[in-house]
Formats: C-alpha cells, structure tokens, sequence
C-alpha cells in the first residue's frame, strides 16, 4: 500500500516538473492560468497523499488550504484581472523556446546534483522528490527572466511559490501550521498588491509590457 | 613474421613512390601500374596485419635515422587493427586512384604518386612506432606529404591558404604531442615507448600528458576547437588524397591519443573522460550541423568527418570513464564501439570521398547547387554511394549503425557509475549522440539526393560519364567493407577482442551464437544484421512476387504531374541551400549569418547567404591578429644596417658566454 | 519453437490485415466527431485494392530507385510490425531488432522515402523531402528516448525483454514512465503525420508532408504506400501500448493466452484508435516552424523521463 501511495507522490512531482516546463514554453497568458491552476490541484493531490502516507493529519488541512487558494482563489482572481486589464487573449513573443528548453534541463541537472545529498539525509519518503521541488523553484524563477509582461512575471511568481510548497513537504513533511497560514495570508496579499500594481501599470504607460519601466530609471 | 611482411609494404610503397619520380610525366604508367601495385601491397599489408592480431606483440630495431638513435618499431594488436584498416582502405583507395588521376592537374603524376605512396607508408610507421624521436620523425612525414597532396593543384591562391592553414596547424598538434612525451618520459631521458610505458606519472604530471595529447592528437583529429583546417584542407586535396586523409589519418590521431592514454598513463582520472566526452560531442554536434549547410560536396564530406571522429572522441571520453571507475568490461564496450566506428567511418568515409571525385571528374562541377539527376547518367556510382551514404546515416543493417548500437548500448549501462554527477549526464549524452545520428542522417539525405536524384540542375551535366572500371573496383572494395563490417559484427568482434583486452583488460562476453550480436547478455540487448536484411529482403521480395502475381506489372511512362503546374524546371527543386535552410533556422545561434535578401520590389533580386564558424572569428582570427602584432613588435629589431646585426650577434654571444660561465 | 513461430507469423498476417482497418476505423471517429457521416470502416481497403487494379503512372525520367523505394518501406514496416510484441513476446524475429534498431528501421524506411520523393525532382517532392526529414530528425531521437525510458527500467533493450518484464511485474507507477508516455504520444503524432504536425487529409500542397512524397507515385507504388503508412500507425499504436499497457500479451510459458491476447490487443486498439481521433478533434495544425519547438518539448519531455528514473531510481 505505502509503496503505491509513495510511488503516486513520485509521479505528482514529475507531473509537477512537466507542468513547470510546460508554463516555461507557454505563451498564452489563458494558459498559462490554466497551467498554474493544474499545478495547484497536483500539489494539494500530493499534499493529502504525503499525509495519509506518513498518517499526519495537518498536512490534510494544508492540502485543504492549498486546493482554497491555489486552485480556486487565485485563479479566479487571476482571471478577472486579465479580464478587465483586457489581455485574455495576449500572446507573449518569446524567442527560441528550445534554447529556454535546453537551459531548462541544465537547471534540473544542477538541482538534481545539488539536492542529492540533502536528500540523502532526510529519512522521509519524499526525499528523492526534493530535487524536483527545487528544480521546478527554479525553473519558474527562469520563466519569471524570459517574459517581459506583467501577468505571466506574476504567475511565475507563484509558480515558484509552489515550488517552495513541495520542496517543505517533501524535505520535512510541511512546515508549522502557523507559518503555512501566513505564507498562505502573504501570497493572498501579495497577488491583491500586484494587481492593483498591474493596473497602476496599465494607466500608466497603457501596456502591460514591464520593458517600460526601464523609463523609471532616472538619468 | 608479420611484421616482417608489413615493413617489406612499406619498403614496397616507398619504391613504388621513387619509381614514380622516375617515370614522372608518364601518366598511363603511372595510374595504370603504379597505383594498383600500391592497392596490391595495402591487401598484402591488411593480411598480415589481420594475421597477426593473433600473435603476441614483437618489435625489431632498424638501425636507420640517427646513428645513436635507431627506430624501435612494435606491432602490437592497437597498431595492427589501425594497420588493417589503413591496408583494407588504401587498396580501395590506390585501385579507385588508378583510374582518377588525369593529366595537367597541377602536380605531375609521378609526383603524386611519390606523395601518395610516402604519405600511406609514414602512416604506416607511424602506427609502427615504438619510441618517441621515431613516432615523431614519422608524424611529421605523414603532415608533409599529405601537405604536398593537399596543394597538389597549387595555382589555386585558395587551395594554397588551406595548405598553410592545414601545416600551421599540424605543427601546433605537433608541438603538443612532443611536449607530451617530454612529460611521459619523467626526467629520465629514455624516449623509447618501452620506457614511457614503464613510468609511474603523478596525477598532475599524468593530467599534464593527458591535456598535451588530447590537445596534440586532438588537432590532428578535428576536436574542437583544433577542427578549424579540416573543411579547407579535405576539399582541396585531389579526392583519393581527401579519401585517405579522412578515412586513414584521422584515425591515426585516435590511435595516438588510445596509444597515450590506456597504455602509458595506466590509472585515468575520471575527469579526463568526462573532457574527452564534452569536446567530443561538441565537435559531433558542431560537425553535423555545419554540415548540414554546405553547399559544397567535399567540404560537406569535411565536415561529416568532424561530427564522427567527435563521436569516436566521445566514447573513448566514455572508455576512460569506465576505465577510471575499474569498471572493466564496460571500458571494453565503450572501446569496441570506439574502435568499430573507426573501421566503419574509415570504410564509408573514403567511400563516400572517392565518389564525390568520380562526381567531379565526370562534371567538373563541386558545388551542389548545380549537380542532380547523376543517377540517370551514372548509375555505378550513384547505386555504390547509396550504399555509403546509408552507412554514414547510421542506417541498419550497415557498418555505422553497429557502432551506433554498441555505443548507445554502452550509455545506457552507465547508471552504474558510482558519481551522482555524472549518473545525470549520461541520458542527456545519449540523447545528443541519438540526435546527432540523427542529423547525420539528414546531411546524408542531402548529400545523396541533391547530388544524384531529381532532375540536372545544369546542361551539361547530361553529358556526365560513369566511373571507369578501377574506380569501380576502388568503390567496390569500400562499399564491401561498409557491407561486412554491417552484417558480421560479431566475427569483427571477436577480431576486435584481441584489441581491447590489453588494453583495458576485458574482453566482452558475445555467446548468442554467430548472427546475434549480444555483447553483455541475449536477454539485455541482442542485434542480428544477417537476420534483419533477411527480414527487410524476405518482405519486400514476398510482397514484389505477391504484387506481380495478384495483380499485373504495367507501367506507364509520362511527364511528371508536380500537381498540374505547367511551368516547371529544373531550378525549382530544392537547392542545396534550401535543404540545408531548416537546420539553419533552429540551429541559428551556431553559425556566423550573413543574409542579403532582395526587397519585394527589386527587378533583378539576388539572394546571398553565406555561413561561416564563429569560431573562427572569435578565437583564431583575434590570435592571428595578436601574433601579428608581436611580430610587428619584432620586426623593430630590422634596421637594415649591417653594424646593427653584428652588434645583435655580438651581445648574444656574451649572454652566452656568461650563461656557460654559471 | 513451434508457437515462436506461429505467434510470429500470426503477428505479421494481422499487421497486414488490421492495419488499414485502424486507419479506417480513426477516420470514421474523426468524422463523427466534426459531425460529418463517416465512411465506411473497410473503406481503406477498397481504395488499396482499387489503386492495385491501377495502372501506375510513372514519371517519365524516374530512376529504378523510384520505383524500388515503395516495396522497401513496405517492407520495413513489415519488419516492424513483426519485431514489435503486440500479441506474444514469443518471437523468433525479436532478437535480430532491439529498440534502438526499430528505430533505425524507422529512419530507413524515411530515408528511402524521402530519397525517392527527391527523385523525380519536381519542387513539391522535395519540399516534402526536406520537411520529413526535419521532422524526423527530432522526432527519431525523441522516440529512442522514450524507449530509453524503459529500458532503463527493465535493463534491457529488447522489446521482447521490456514488454514481458512489464507485464508480468507486480503493479506500480513509474512517474518516468508517465513523462516517456506523454512523449511518445507528441512522437507518433509527428511520425504518422497526424495533426498538429501534418494533416493527413489535406489537399493543399504547401502545407503538407507526408502526402508531398507520395505526390507522384500512383497504382500499385501508391498502394504500397498507403498501406505502409497505415502500418507505421499500427505499429506505434502496437508499440505504445506495449510499453504503456502491456497487460494481456502471451509469452513462451503460456502461449494458450495467445487466444485471449488478440480480443484483448483488438480492444485496445479500438480506444486508442478513438482517442487518437478526438486528440487531432481537438487540435489545430502548426506552422511548419512550431513543428521543431513540438517535437523539442517531446524530445525534452523523454531526456527528464530518463532523469527522473535516474533520481528517483524508479
């Protein structure tokens, strides 16, 4: 049975990778909610699956927590904002997919290499899953380099915090509930702050393209 | 014994060489004689040599060269196998020559033979060699008169510039093997391989040898980034020299850097292989995707010869791995595969060479833009360069896809490599070199297709002759070996094994019988070529029959449809360019563009592209500029006062005297 | 040796005979679920037997290899079908091809196509050419990866070996395995010239493929043609559900299951015929220029496979 259940959390963190290498090569912003929306049902799957596996039942309410906020909230929110800043159907020019590709997979060398021996440490069942959380941590700080609108640069952002989500379940079977909480509270807070950034953006210089705040610069 | 008959060849090659200045301006004696008896001697040398992979290893003093310093020479089985292929390939080579070479081509015929000859018999003791001042006497022969090949048509400025080009950096390759033996010999002043091999190095002093003789023997082999004179020197040679250059030469730098690696440094570093493997797979990769782009036939071939010996490069990269892992049986793997693709690109190379010069002889013509259609008009040698071309595709049941197979297969049994590291590059590894095979492939396809298929690009080219019939011969005998090496790998194989075994002292396990190739296990991975032709064959010739037999085998012979266009010519299909224009668009940030595109409106639109390496611009042209400037610097010291000379003499003789006074 | 033999046999007959009837059997899912009414199930059939009767109408300066290339890529497909465990692992063939070498089957049997569709030198020919041979020269190391995948997993590289290993291991989830699978999924989809890659039933020259190669070729080479590509789409049907869902395939100990494994094989053909179906539904064709960024993303999809399966060592 643990064997089943242990082998299913390996299969959600590969999920979880392919996921995060999908949303680095997507250039639909719809999409990519879509994408970030997958992401978090597969981290709230893995979430409830570590705690029936190791029988921890706060990982349960983190589970219940993260399918909230990340499936259903943020989405929502995400949605409306690309609704009213009227960018649904953007497509973001990205240049040479395969180079972003191929970088890709140096990064998941580097933290494969880098997480073997963290992970040979723990003793939880997750471990081997640890360089996954920190490769998919990874590859959407990459995303958030290569875009240059302002609401893929916000999912990558939390994409990442994603990321960091799996890497604490997977090394050390969650972290405080306290500290889930206002993690939880911090993003909620952090995507309300970015859109009244985004349409402060907009009105101001009537894009949503981020390469215009190079004209902030002071000369 | 053997060795006996190999140096009687060699001693045969030189006199048919000065026999050829003898009689230098008359042609028909020359190719119609000469030559074949230099083929004849090349099978007398692969028999010998093939036999005496079964002896133990003997050597024999000359006393020729200097007075206290005689040539050692030892066959050993290394040598013998790289000796089989350099007399296997020649013959094929020497009979296709006797029938190319034709008068006013530059160089007077019995010149080139004495060239031709010199060059096949240097390669021969530089095999042979057994010390360091013989190896080196011999290298530098060998760099010679594949040189005076190379310009054989020297009122070309062009073909000039690949000459120097080619023997500068011949020498730098040079200089960086010497300097490597200086390291191996470990103060002791003994330059005899006996000695080197005797030595004990430290691992810095073992690293330093490694990093000379990969550099050195790397030069010579095209690894990047030494490659940069192997696409203008293979074009310009005629192409039997070009045929023995790439198919045979190269392949001495393999054995050179086999030779410094498993038998005198004996305990490899881990880190070595992973070295050999990166360039190595940077040059296949390089090498392929340029070549995918030429538009000229030899310099395509030149660079397909960069991608494979990268490939070779890379498994020996992967020999050492398992070497310095004492993980034996796979280092004999990984070497077998190395050492099967060197026999299987030797065969195929020069086949494919050879055949590029058939092309230009019967159409004088290189570019591919203008060639097509040879198929109609010389259907001998377009049918054997299929041949050819399948193998350098890496196609079953052909040569190079054995090497292929042995290679991936001895990838995929890394996992067992007891560093994390290098445990999560291997799969990364396998896929470019799949990748790699890939687009070789590709190139292949392009190669042959726009040179042989579709409909002439040129007039004239209607007018094109088939190859004659010791260019048959020549073209026969390569395209045989690329069918046996292909379809008997396991009786190669255990040729093979007398190989490796000393030199990584394991030898593969093949017990499935003599169709199947298996080298670890049946149940692991098992190929059977025989088997496979037999299944492809018995298919299509059951479906021929039942076709012919159930139904009828009319024909009806029209115009082509190309969907009802009416104006079509032959300057609509695909030009080389064209082909090649994929590759340039994914793999764009490999090359150095240049693009004028005509606008919409131009009346007379001309399209230009020219693709060079930016290697070249970032690396050895800033070189070139520095050295220029350094010898700008130098030249001050040229007053053109006779006073000043002898006052530049005059103080050099004093540092001298005072630096023997100390 | 007898049952070898036999399942052998059985194997190659019921590639002949199945393989235009998948082709026929997706067409009609495709057709039902655009709305259309759908063609006949045996309608491949009669257009083969059709182009048989056919006199075939040759390009006036083909050369033989022309007319030779039809019969070689049939043949080669053959030889893949047979090599591929779809019914039993019991096969006297198996040994003489491993993954990698079906794969090379594969590329010959491109190759072939490709040279001829350059042979009569008209600009739509080699156009083709050139496109197939971009595809292929992605999605062939792509699908060596894929099958790299389970090798690494059963320590082999022979179909045979993988399929049996598979099927009869207790059961458990490899996330490597899920990551070469969405891959080989892009793979066939680009190799049988399905859309978004190509669209097998377009009739406008500039955008297609495969059906650019075979634009000259008429009669009974056309035949050939059709078939073998419907084979091609049989055999990765065969061999993606080999790998991916090897339950119910006979072996030597039990070669009575022989009997079971056809309804079974029939069965999930029939799905995997439909999903294809709705997957090229739902879908939209790319620019030739996507083709590339797909089949990289394929190729990328099976290489993390394989480093999955090394980190996590399942």
């Amino acid at each position: 049975m643990s064997t089943v259940l242990t082998q299913s959390i390996n299969l959600l963190a590969a999920i979880l990778l392919m996921l995060a290498f999908a949303m680095l090569s997507q250039r639909r912003v719809l999409s990519l909610i879509h994408l970030f929306t997958l992401q978090g049902a597969t981290l709230a799957l893995s979430t409830a699956i570590v705690g029936v596996a190791t029988h921890q039942p706060h990982l349960y309410f983190s589970a219940a927590l993260t399918l909230l906020l990340k499936v259903i909230l943020i989405p929502l929110l995400l949605h409306r904002v690309i609704d009213r800043l009227n960018v649904r159907w953007d497509v973001e020019t990205l240049i040479n997919i395969p180079t972003t590709l191929l970088a890709g997979i140096v990064l998941v060398i580097f933290s494969f290499y880098l997480a073997q021996p963290i992970a040979q440490m723990s003793l939880t069942i997750t471990r081997g899953t640890l360089g996954i959380a920190l490769a998919s941590v990874l590859l959407s700080f990459m995303m958030m380099i290569t875009r240059s609108k302002a609401v893929p640069q916000v999912i990558g952002f939390l994409a990442m915090e994603n990321g960091l989500f799996f890497a604490a379940t997977a090394a050390t079977y969650g972290m405080p509930m306290v500290v889930e909480l206002g993690i939880a509270l911090d993003v909620l807070v952090g995507i309300l702050i970015l859109g009244v950034f985004l349409f402060h953006i907009r009105e101001q210089f009537d894009s949503m393209d981020i390469r215009h705040l190079e004209k902030l610069k002071e000369d | 014994m053997p060795l006996d008959c190999i140096l009687l060849v060699v001693a045969a090659w030189l006199l048919i060489g000065i026999f050829g200045v003898l009689v230098l301006h008359r042609l028909r004696l020359v190719a119609r004689l000469m030559f074949p008896a230099g083929g004849l001697a090349g099978l007398l040398l692969a028999a010998a040599a093939a036999w005496s992979l079964t002896f133990p290893p003997a050597s024999v003093i000359l006393p020729i060269g200097l007075p206290t310093l005689p040539f050692h020479f030892r066959l050993d089985s290394l040598a013998a196998f790289f000796l089989l292929i350099l007399g296997a390939v020649s013959a094929g080579v020497s009979f296709f020559a006797a029938g190319y070479f034709r008068s006013g081509e530059g160089t007077p015929p019995g010149l080139l033979c004495l060239e031709y000859h010199v060059f096949l018999a240097s390669m021969a003791l530089v095999l042979l060699a057994d010390d360091a001042y013989g190896f080196m006497v011999m290298w530098e022969t060998m760099a010679l008169s594949s040189f005076f090949l190379v310009i054989a048509n020297h009122r070309l400025g062009e073909i000039r510039r690949a000459g120097y080009l080619y023997l500068l950096m011949a020498h730098v390759g040079a200089m960086a093997i010497l300097l490597c033996f200086g390291v191996l010999q470990a103060n002791t002043g003994d330059y005899t391989f006996a000695n080197l091999r005797a030595q004990h190095l430290s691992p810095f002093a073992a690293s330093l040898a490694f990093l000379l003789a990969t550099a050195g023997f790397g030069a010579k082999g095209g690894l990047l980034p030494l490659h940069v004179w192997l696409p203008e020197a293979h074009p310009a040679a005629p192409s039997p020299a070009s045929a023995l250059m790439s198919g045979i030469m190269l392949k001495t730098a393999v054995y050179g850097l086999l030779r410094v690696t498993f038998d005198f440094l004996h305990t490899p570093l881990w880190w070595w292989g992973l070295l050999l493997l990166a360039l190595g797979l940077a040059s296949a990769l390089a090498g392929v995707v340029f070549a995918a782009v030429q538009v000229d036939m030899k310099r395509l071939l030149a660079y397909s010869s960069i991608e494979n010996l990268g490939l070779v490069f890379a498994g020996t990269g992967l020999a050492v791995l398992f070497a310095a892992y004492d993980m034996r049986p796979m280092a004999a793997l990984a070497l077998t595969a190395v050492l099967y693709h060197v026999a299987s690109h030797a065969c195929f190379k020069s086949l494919l060479f050879v055949a590029t010069g058939a092309v230009l002889h019967a159409t004088r013509e290189r570019s591919l833009g203008k060639l097509g259609g040879l198929i109609r008009y010389m259907p001998w040698v377009a049918w054997i360069t299929l041949l050819g071309a399948l193998t350098s595709a890496g196609l079953p049941p052909l040569g190079g896809f054995v090497s292929e197979w042995l290679l991936l297969q001895s990838f995929l049994f890394t996992p067992g490599l007891p560093n994390a590291f290098l445990n999560m590059l291997v799969p990364v590894v396998a896929a470019l070199i799949a990748l790699v095979t890939a687009l070789a492939g590709y190139t292949m396809v392009k190669f042959f297709g726009v040179i042989f298929l579709g409909q002439p690009r040129e007039e004239k080219l209607s007018q094109a002759h088939d190859a004659g019939y010791w260019e048959r011969i020549g073209m026969l005998w390569l395209a045989a070996g690329c069918l046996v090496l292909g379809l008997f790998p396991v009786q190669v194989l255990a040729l093979l094994d007398a190989v490796t075994r000393p030199l990584v002292g394991a030898s593969l396990a093949t017990q499935a019988g003599p169709w199947l190739l298996a080298p670890i296990d049946p149940a692991r991975a098992s190929y059977g070529p025989v088997l496979f032709l037999l299944g492809v064959s018995g298919c299509v010739a059951t479906t021929f029959l039942l076709v012919r037999w159930r139904y009828h085998g009319r024909l009806q012979r029209v115009p082509p449809w190309n969907c009802g266009y009416p104006w079509r010519n032959a300057r609509m299909q695909d030009t080389a360019e064209g082909f090649g224009q994929p590759i340039r668009q994914i793999f764009e940030p490999f090359f150095r563009m240049e693009r004028d595109l005509p606008d919409a409106f131009d009346a007379t639109p001309h399209y230009r592209v020219s693709v060079s390496d930016p290697l070249w611009h970032w690396l050895y042209l800033p070189i070139a500029r520095t050295v220029e400037r350094l010898a700008r610097l130098a030249g001050q010291l040229q007053q053109g006062r006779i006073a000043i000379y002898l006052l530049y003499s005059f103080l050099t003789l004093i540092a001298v005297l005072l630096v023997v006074r100390q | 040796m007898n049952t070898g033999l036999l399942s052998q046999l059985l194997e190659v007959l019921l590639a002949l005979w199945l393989a235009p009837l998948l082709t026929g059997w997706v067409n009609q899912w495709r057709a039902w679920l655009q709305n259309k009414s759908a063609p006949s199930l045996l309608q491949p059939y009669r257009k083969l037997h059709k182009l048989f009767h056919k006199e075939p109408v040759l390009a006036e300066h083909a050369s033989p290899f022309y007319r030779m290339a039809p019969y070689l890529v049939f043949g080669a497909m053959a030889l893949a079908c047979a090599i591929i465990p779809s019914l039993s692992t019991d096969l006297p063939l198996s040994p003489a091809a491993d993954a990698i070498a079906l794969v090379g089957l594969f590329a010959l049997a491109r190759v072939f196509l490709s040279l001829a569709a350059m042979d009569v030198g008209t600009a739509f020919g080699t156009l083709g050419a050139r496109r197939d041979m971009l595809i292929g020269f992605l999605a062939e190391p792509a699908l060596l990866m894929v099958l790299f995948c389970a090798s690494l997993l059963s320590q082999s590289t022979s179909l045979t070996t993988i399929v049996d290993q598979f099927a009869h291991r207790q059961f458990a989830i490899h996330p490597s395995l899920a990551l070469a699978g969405v891959a080989f999924i892009l793979v066939s989809l680009a190799e049988n010239a399905r859309i978004p890659v190509d669209n097998p039933a377009t009739h406008l020259e500039l955008t297609m493929v495969h059906e650019a190669l075979l634009l000259e070729y008429s009669g009974r080479h056309l035949a050939l043609l059709e078939w073998a590509a419907s084979l091609k789409l049989f055999a990765y049907a065969c061999a993606g559900l080999a790998l991916f869902f090897p339950w119910g395939v006979a072996d030597a100990r039990s070669p009575e299951v022989l009997l079971l494994a056809l309804p079974v094989l029939m069965g999930k053909l029939a799905v995997s015929g439909a999903l294809l179906a709705l997957l090229e539904s739902v879908s939209a064709k790319m620019r030739i220029f996507r083709v590339p960024e797909f089949l990289a993303s394929a190729f990328l999809l099976a290489v993390m496979g394989m480093l999955i399966n090394i980190l996590l060592g399942a």
